[in-house]
């Protein structure tokens, strides 16, 4: 499915070791999110939730491959992408369940995951609004003479606004170090692609701020992997930008629950069928990287870190109201 | 405020801050200045002018039309570890730009329960004055002094002008400096080793006894002209110019109205909603006991300022006006 100015790169078979950690990654964000779906039915994780369900492969493949000097800006569909940067389950659990322990102390929640510490530079909620903090880092990295890059991600809704093309703008015309990461998963909210955006192919997007861009199969993992690999590769070496339009779906409502109302049952059964970790389970063991009982095997490793992530945020402790007023200027300024 | 020993020398208020722009980037290679025109047009307002030929292209740095992605990429460097300056052209530029202040600038340390820091510096010109109507001309400080996690400054003399900047570079958060844009001619002496100056409290510009009048940034000047003009009538006046306006020093405020039990604020942002009210309710609240009059008010009238010179100078807060408001208050006996 890779269209546009850039070819595809190719795609070479995963070591053993290699389809494991690909797969452990995709399984630990699904297993993750499902338990925060019981956990908000429990009324233990309140506000908003939005899953990325039928979108691990892009969290998997992108973050799987920057390095630790490399920064990240995402958006409140960020559990997938903080859990495999690194973040602890356990501080991500703690996080939603409003826990000083958690890796924002509690002031962030689901959307506002943050660790300086792993370079996450956190959820943002303002769509498009983190797009312009990573033209910074990557011109902090970039003035500095360090090799990071700045990965930068948002949904297609992202596109219709106008920070996305200022940034792209002003990115592609200082050379600056960032990866642009669009996981286009067909909706922003209710409003399907094609009923927000002129042009739906949004890598094109790309032709106008002559920057380069791969369209990809975002269902793919190795595909996003291959096409993220060679990307990388552009940015790091200084060549400037790139933007990497990830096809995908989201298999749940947008936030918790929502009528879906703007989309058919059949649409999500379609979609359901291409389902990255049973696409990628699939192939593995029908071409021998993988056992067939890998998956589960893996499933069960991640739940019972589930379990204990569960049980470290229910074991947390309150921030003492008294404490309020902190963190609004740095400790100790007047 | 500081007072060099070296001889004083004529200056203005853009030189001054021309000067400390180049002391910051001679002082501190973090340091960048970016925004709109700063580089070879010299400034909109000519105050960064001859400093892309001193320090050149990566120091200096001319932006497009971008404000939201130029002063978000101004939050994400800072975040990065560079110390940016970024210059607006004038404060109603600054609303396209208000979501990367407001919802990043302002809450990411918060929100990451205190890991990101944003140690950046914006400055902008405010202000009405030079007949360039309702789109150049408004005073919007209040905006942002209605924002936590933001520091506000109105410099008001060539002092300040010259030493708020530094003292901004080093504050561990964002800080907003407004430059009337009819204090830019402003001449006067300034001691040729003029340095920093705290910016977390106001000044006394003339003690008197009898009322107080409070102003800030463009409106300083005016009060200093009621303040000589109220002395031919025998009213002595105490000029308070606020310099910061978030945070306020109320300290200040308490102590001159102790001692004149009256108090004229005087605001060239509207009446409704505005800092004069802000100051007015801090007055009532602590004060109260100690006035002997009603809290009087001296804003901008509540139009979009208009071209015409007879109808902007109606507009805004006027010496006569002012003046007028100080006799209204001592007129009343307690
Ligand atoms: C500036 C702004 N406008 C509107 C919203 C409300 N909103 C939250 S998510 C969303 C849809 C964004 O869609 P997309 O960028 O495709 O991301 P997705 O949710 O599909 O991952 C909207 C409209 C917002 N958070 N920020
Ligand atoms: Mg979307």
């Amino acid at each position: 499915m890779t269209t546009s100015a850039s070819p595809a790169p190719a795609v070479e078979a995963p070591t053993r070791e290699h389809a494991l950690s690909l797969l452990r990654s995709m399984v630990r964000v699904r297993r993750f999110e499902e338990k925060c779906a019981e956990q908000y039915a429990a009324g233990k994780i309140r506000g908003f939730l939005h899953l990325c369900i039928g979108e691990e492969a892009i969290a998997a493949g992108v973050m799987g491959l920057l390095a630790p000097g490399d920064a990240i800006v995402s958006t409140y569909r960020e559990h997938g992408h903080a859990l495999a940067r690194g973040l602890s389950m356990d501080a991500v659990m703690a996080e939603m369940f409003g826990k000083l322990e958690g890796c924002s102390h509690g002031r962030g929640g689901s959307m506002h995951l943050f660790d300086v510490s792993r370079r996450f530079y956190g959820g943002n909620a303002i769509v498009a609004g983190g797009i312009p903090l990573a033209l910074g880092l990557a011109l902090a990295d970039k003035v500095g003479g360090r090799p990071g890059v700045t990965a930068c991600l948002f949904g297609d809704g992202a596109v219709a606004e106008g920070e996305f093309h200022e940034s792209m703008n002003l990115a592609a015309l200082w050379k600056l170090p960032v990866l642009f990461v669009c996981e286009n998963n067909g909706y922003a909210m209710g409003t399907a692609l094609a009923r927000h955006q002129s042009q739906t192919n949004l890598a094109m997007k790309a032709q106008g701020y002559a920057m380069e861009a791969t369209r990809v199969d975002g269902m793919d993992v190795l595909e996003v992997e291959a096409a993220t690999r060679h990307a990388l590769a552009h940015v790091r070496s200084g060549a400037g930008p790139w933007l990497l339009e990830f096809v995908t779906y989201r298999f749940r409502a947008h936030s918790a629950y929502d009528a879906e109302r703007y989309r058919t049952k059949g649409e999500v059964t379609e979609w359901r069928k291409r389902d990255p970790i049973a696409l990628f389970c699939h192939r593995a063991v029908e071409q021998g990287w993988l056992a067939a009982d890998d998956l589960t095997l893996l499933e069960r490793e991640a739940d019972d870190e589930i379990a204990a992530a569960v049980a470290f945020a229910e074991a947390g402790t309150l921030e003492p109201t008294a404490d309020l007023a902190r963190h609004v200027y740095a400790e100790g300024s007047p | 405020m500081t007072q060099g020993v070296a001889p004083a020398r004529k200056t203005t208020y853009r030189e001054a801050v021309r000067a400390a722009l180049r002391e910051a980037l001679q002082r501190d290679p973090r340091v960048l200045l970016m925004g709109e025109e700063v580089g070879a047009y010299g400034g909109s307002y000519a105050c960064s002018l001859g400093l892309l030929e001193e320090f050149g292209p990566d120091r200096v740095r001319d932006t497009p039309l971008s404000e939201s992605a130029f002063v978000g990429m101004g939050i994400g460097a800072a975040m990065g570890g560079l110390r940016p300056i970024v210059e607006i052209m004038t404060v109603n530029f600054s609303l396209l730009a208000l979501d990367q202040l407001l919802n990043n600038a302002a809450t990411l340390r918060h929100m990451s329960g205190g890991q990101v820091g944003v140690p950046l510096v914006v400055r902008m010109a405010t202000g009405a004055g030079k007949q360039v109507a309702a789109q150049h001309s408004h005073s919007l400080e209040n905006f942002y002094a209605h924002i936590p996690g933001l520091k506000v400054l109105a410099p008001a003399t060539l002092e300040d002008a010259r030493g708020m900047l530094w003292t901004a570079l080093e504050d561990p958060d964002p800080v907003i400096l407004f430059e009337h844009t009819m204090l830019y001619g402003l001449e006067g002496e300034l001691a040729a080793d003029a340095g920093p100056v705290p910016i977390d409290r106001a000044a006394v510009r003339r003690p008197g006894k009898d009322v107080t009048l409070v102003a800030y940034g463009g409106t300083v000047g005016k009060a200093m002209d009621a303040a000589r003009a109220l002395a031919e009538q025998r009213v002595d006046a105490e000029v308070i110019d606020l310099r910061t306006l978030r945070p306020l020093d109320d300290a200040t405020l308490l102590a001159s109205v102790a001692k004149t039990h009256r108090a004229v604020v005087v605001d060239e942002g509207w009446r409704t909603g505005g800092l004069a009210g802000e100051i007015c309710a801090r007055l009532a609240e602590r004060a109260f006991y100690d006035l002997d009059a009603p809290l009087a008010r001296v804003c901008t009238a509540e139009v979009p300022i208009p071209y015409a010179k007879h109808l902007e100078d109606a507009a805004l807060p006027q010496v006569e006006g002012i003046v007028q408001a100080a006799l209204g208050a001592v007129a009343r006996h307690g």
